[in-house]
């Protein structure tokens, strides 16, 4: 910041000196966040490279910094140590249903929030959003023993399941159906006879959709990067998601690293593709799901 | 034709009234109905969980023996913990790395967010978009692509450094450290948390940008304006606009740091993570409570004192956030209001 200290205020005697300050200043400060962001970006770039390269490349000095030729030997190691599209058709189940289940009943709910009058709303509301702010670990116990009680341990269900209604979903989907519909409309759908299903399913719905779409993709994306719900259900090696197959191979002696970097680069890959086309989206979903009102 | 008529009027005039009377009871009812869902599963998954692991705290128990094994010990989980110098030292690595690696994300994130809403609004979206990228990843992923990063003898981290040292222009910024090259960090304890922090900083700063850019959005351009005619440099502007108006996100943005931080797990576990390690390498440098409290649980099955340890965890993450309420969110809070 101390870089713009000098640029101040223009007084016209100085115009120009000032100018050719102030665009220098500028020049200087987008090269440092450019900077910045290919930094951050870099350990993507070096994933990539590391997958097509072989251990003794890997590990050399100075290290490679362009694509080798070893991707498809890669490949074949990572195949021989996991069930890698087995576990990714998991991780793509899981992520799916999610999305779809969350979808429906958090937009749902979200309308139900948004758009009537009844007794008690501002109270369950305000136990939603409490509710949000329960740590994840705090049940990370409880919610083991009752998944194992229902007999639910290596199935997919005990993942999407419990979260399908899920207080973050409601909230943003409250704000968005909220500011997106106006309640006239709906009193004339009832005149003409339309159940209040029927009014969600076939008049709101529509009208929220792109809410449904950032609520979609980020769920989609919480979903495929989950952890330690999948860690403590999910126990064989068949029924891994992406992340814990990938955890997996650093038990392996003498670890592959050309292959482990191939798994996390096509783990990684369909979310920044994704990333890529929506990324608006999936960012101003976040910020209106965190400034209220 | 007028009695028929009349009869029809009177069955037409009782159907609209019962078919009103449904419309009005599934009226009344749908929202309940529509908001079920998340009541019925979060009894289920939240609620009772909650409860449940309250209770399991006072015993001792290993679901492995069935439900009758389970045996009322009193206060004995929570006073075992208090005297485990392994709690104290994941209380202290979390507590550490809370900080640590959370402080610079807002640091770093607050002048970035000023700078892409005001000089370089124009790069607000590629910029800000770089920079949340790590953040959508999966936290396993970019765990091990760091493990390679950080590796002693030819990983790229430390074969940067090397080549930096080397440079003769920089050398003598390296001559006090020299003897430190190459820098072990994830085989000895020292190097463990800061390896740890710039991974959690790394993948998270960006997330804050985001946050701090919306935040920086409301402000009313005016403002600035009126300080620019009354010949307000930009620092000046950024301390006594900015930082003020900024401070209901800020406060908020630091909450979820908070909360989020003090849970610490997939970070460490998979990093620390060698040849099958799972105390949070050397020295247990790297062992957080998360961690401990998944390898009480869930290696070592003794679910009552991990139930005990999430107690713990959940009055120190509620006691940061109430103190960090009375620091900087009451004051934050009431100026928005004023």
């Amino acid at each position: 910041m101390a870089v713009l200290t000098d640029a101040r205020k223009e007084v016209p005697s100085e115009a120009a000196g000032n100018r050719t300050g102030r665009l220098v200043t500028r020049a200087v400060l987008l090269v440092t966040l450019v900077a910045l962001a290919l930094l951050t970006v870099f350990p993507f770039y070096w994933m990539l490279v590391l997958s097509t390269h072989a251990r003794d490349t890997i590990f050399s000095a100075p290290p490679p910094l362009w694509l080798g030729d070893d991707l498809q030997r890669n490949y074949q190691a990572l195949m021989d140590v996991l069930p890698f599209w087995r576990n990714i058709w998991n991780s793509v189940y899981i992520a799916v249903i999610s999305t779809l289940t969350t979808v429906f009943f958090c937009s749902l709910a979200g309308f139900g929030f948004a758009m009537y009058d009844f007794r008690g709303r501002n109270f369950l509301f305000g136990f939603v959003l409490v509710s949000l702010m329960l740590p994840q670990l705090l049940n990370i116990i409880p919610y083991y023993l009752i998944i194992d009680f229902l007999g639910w341990l290596n199935t997919p269900r005990a993942i999407w399941f419990p979260g399908m209604a899920n207080a973050f979903g409601i909230f943003l989907m409250r704000q968005y159906t909220a500011s997106a519909i106006p309640k006239e409309l709906l009193d004339s759908a009832r005149i003409d006879g339309a159940s209040e299903f029927r009014i969600y399913w076939s008049i709101v719905l529509p009208l929220v959709r792109p809410g449904v779409a950032t609520l979609a993709l980020l769920t989609f994306i919480n979903q495929w990067n989950d952890f330690m719900g999948p860690l403590v259900i999910l126990r064989n090696r068949d029924t891994y998601t992406i992340p814990l197959a990938l955890r997996s191979l650093q038990g392996i002696a003498n670890t592959d690293w050309g292959a482990v970097m191939l798994g996390t680069a096509l783990a990684v890959l369909p979310l920044v593709i994704i990333f890529f086309f929506t990324s608006r989206q999936v960012i101003e979903g976040l910020v209106r799901g965190s400034v209220k009102g | 034709m007028a009695v028929g008529s009349r009869t029809e009027v009177r069955s037409g005039a009782r159907q609209r009234e019962r078919a009103h009377g449904w419309h009005r009871f599934q009226r009344r009812f749908a929202p309940y109905l529509f908001i079920s869902p998340f009541f019925i599963l979060f009894a289920i998954f939240g609620i009772f969980p909650t409860l449940f692991s309250i209770y399991l705290s006072f015993q001792r128990w290993n679901p492995i023996q069935g439900l009758s094994a389970m045996e009322f010990v009193g206060w004995e989980n929570y006073v075992w913990l208090f005297g485990d110098p392994w709690f104290w030292k994941a209380a202290w690595n979390t507590v550490w790395l809370a900080l640590v690696s959370g402080v610079p994300q807002h640091l770093l994130a607050i002048p970035l967010a000023f700078a892409v809403t005001t000089a370089l609004a124009r790069f607000r979206h590629p910029l800000t978009a770089a920079y949340f990228m790590p953040y959508i990843t999966s936290t396993v992923a970019v765990a091990l692509v760091f493990q390679t990063i950080y590796g002693t003898q030819f990983g790229v981290l430390n074969q940067a450094i090397n080549a930096l040292a080397d440079w003769a222009p920089l050398a003598w910024l390296f001559s006090g450290i020299r003897e430190f090259l190459p820098v072990d960090w994830l085989g000895r304890a020292m190097y463990i948390k800061p390896a740890v922090a710039i991974l959690v900083i790394w993948k998270y700063f960006g997330f804050n940008v985001v946050l701090y850019t919306a935040g920086l959005s409301t402000i009313p351009r005016e403002y600035y304006e009126a300080a620019e005619v009354d010949g307000a440099s930009v620092w000046q502007r950024f301390w006594h606009i900015t930082l003020p108006l900024l401070r209901p996100m800020i406060f908020f943005a630091v909450t979820l740091t908070i909360i989020g931080n003090l849970q610490l797990f997939d970070e460490p576990f998979v990093l620390t993570n060698i040849s099958g390690n799972r105390t949070g390498g050397p020295g247990e440098a790297g062992l957080t409570l998360a961690m401990y409290l998944y390898r009480t649980g869930f290696e070592w099955v003794d679910m009552g004192t991990a139930a005990a340890m999430s107690w713990v965890l959940f009055i120190v993450i509620g006691a940061a956030t109430f103190i960090h309420y009375r620091l900087l969110g009451r004051r934050g809070l009431e100026r928005r209001e004023g």
